[in-house]
């Protein structure tokens, strides 16, 4: 399952491929909704990691607009916006479509939700 | 105890082409039960596995931290792989998230010094260069024991990407053994890498003397 917090994860690394080489962008995504367990000090732990405008980038190009442009500066105590970050992050599952590198253009498929993120030997640095 | 993972979802034909659990993979996890109060009391917000085979391990690591307390990040060459660690976070309610992907390659750049527990159970038979290599390419099931020289070619090239995705409070299992030289790879993780390493666990299991390493980072002392 190739999870919107896996995604905010995954850059391409290309031979050569150093610069705007995240996040990937999806093409042909079909995703499936599964809920998940609902952690709030996993998702504040894990907050400082996401790069937040490729996490509200990606969830829009699979058609979820729910999580605001910016990071409210005072959200601790927001339930409604940690229910929303549990929601995006953790529940929209990518099964199967590709993740197209913005730089090189390198197309990584996704296939039983699971990113091939394997290079051909001349892309291996 | 900690019940082993539940795998009755693999079938023997399953296991043509992914590693199926063995003494090396029951002391990983002997290992992890050793440590379970630590981990838990520890930031453990990431878990990447390289080399997940069948996930017995990361699903295993769930059920010591629990499914939503940690993100199970897992890499595997062999697409089989991937696809029964899948299959074995459903089956164990453990939300594994496998990645078709050689060692660390397309998580390191957002995920430096980010990983809470790193685990590697290498293929760490001592075989032909050549044939190590070639199980690697192929990405079945001899990737999964061919290790090389001294069973130290794959391992070689995860041990330089350490230092790198372990985070500061970060905690780095390796399984080994004697053939691939311990205090060697002690020693080097030491001088290159600043990194203290331990015998976490031992075990002799037939003709192989097993360990499990464990490495974290010096204190820094000031």
């Amino acid at each position: 399952m190739v999870r919107l917090i896996t995604h905010n994860l995954l850059a391409c690394h290309a031979k050569g491929c150093t610069t705007n080489n995240f996040p990937l962008q999806f093409q042909d995504a079909t995703i499936e909704l599964r809920e998940a367990e609902f952690n709030p000090e996993f998702l504040y732990g894990f907050l400082p990691r996401i790069e937040w405008a490729a996490l509200v980038g990606a969830a829009h190009q699979l058609g979820d607009d729910s999580l605001p442009k910016e990071l409210p500066e005072d959200m601790v105590d927001d339930q409604v916006f940690w229910k929303k970050l549990h929601h995006v992050l953790l529940e929209i599952h990518v099964e199967e479509g590709a993740m197209v590198c913005p730089n090189c253009k390198h197309v990584y498929p996704i296939s039983n939700g699971i990113p091939n993120m394997l290079l051909a030997e001349h892309e291996i640095g | 105890m900690i019940p082993t993972p539940d795998l009755s979802h693999l079938k023997s034909a399953d296991f043509q082409h992914v590693y199926e659990p063995a003494e090396d993979t029951f002391l990983l996890l002997d290992a992890l039960e050793q440590d379970a109060d630590e981990l838990r009391n520890s930031k453990s917000l990431v878990c990447l596995e390289v080399g997940s085979g069948s996930g017995c391990v990361s699903a295993f690591a769930g059920a010591v931290l629990g499914p939503s307390t940690s993100l199970y990040l897992t890499t595997d060459i062999n697409p089989y792989a991937c696809r029964s660690t899948s299959t074995t976070g459903k089956q164990n309610g453990v939300p594994i998230e496998p990645v078709l992907a050689s060692l660390t390659d397309p998580l390191r750049a957002r995920l430096r010094h980010a990983v809470d527990i790193l685990l590697f159970n290498p293929p760490y038979v001592p075989t032909d260069s050549d044939e190590a290599y070639d199980a690697q390419q192929k990405a079945d099931i001899a990737g999964a024991w061919a290790g090389g020289h001294s069973g130290m070619d794959i391992t070689d090239i995860l041990l330089d990407q350490v230092e790198d995705i372990l985070s500061p409070t970060g905690r780095f299992y390796l399984v080994a053994v004697k053939q691939n030289d311990i205090q060697g790879i002690c020693a080097r993780m030491q001088s290159q890498h600043g990194l203290k390493g331990e015998v976490a666990l031992q075990r002799r299991a037939g003709r192989e003397h097993l360990y499990v390493l464990k490495f974290t980072r010096q204190p820094s002392e000031t």
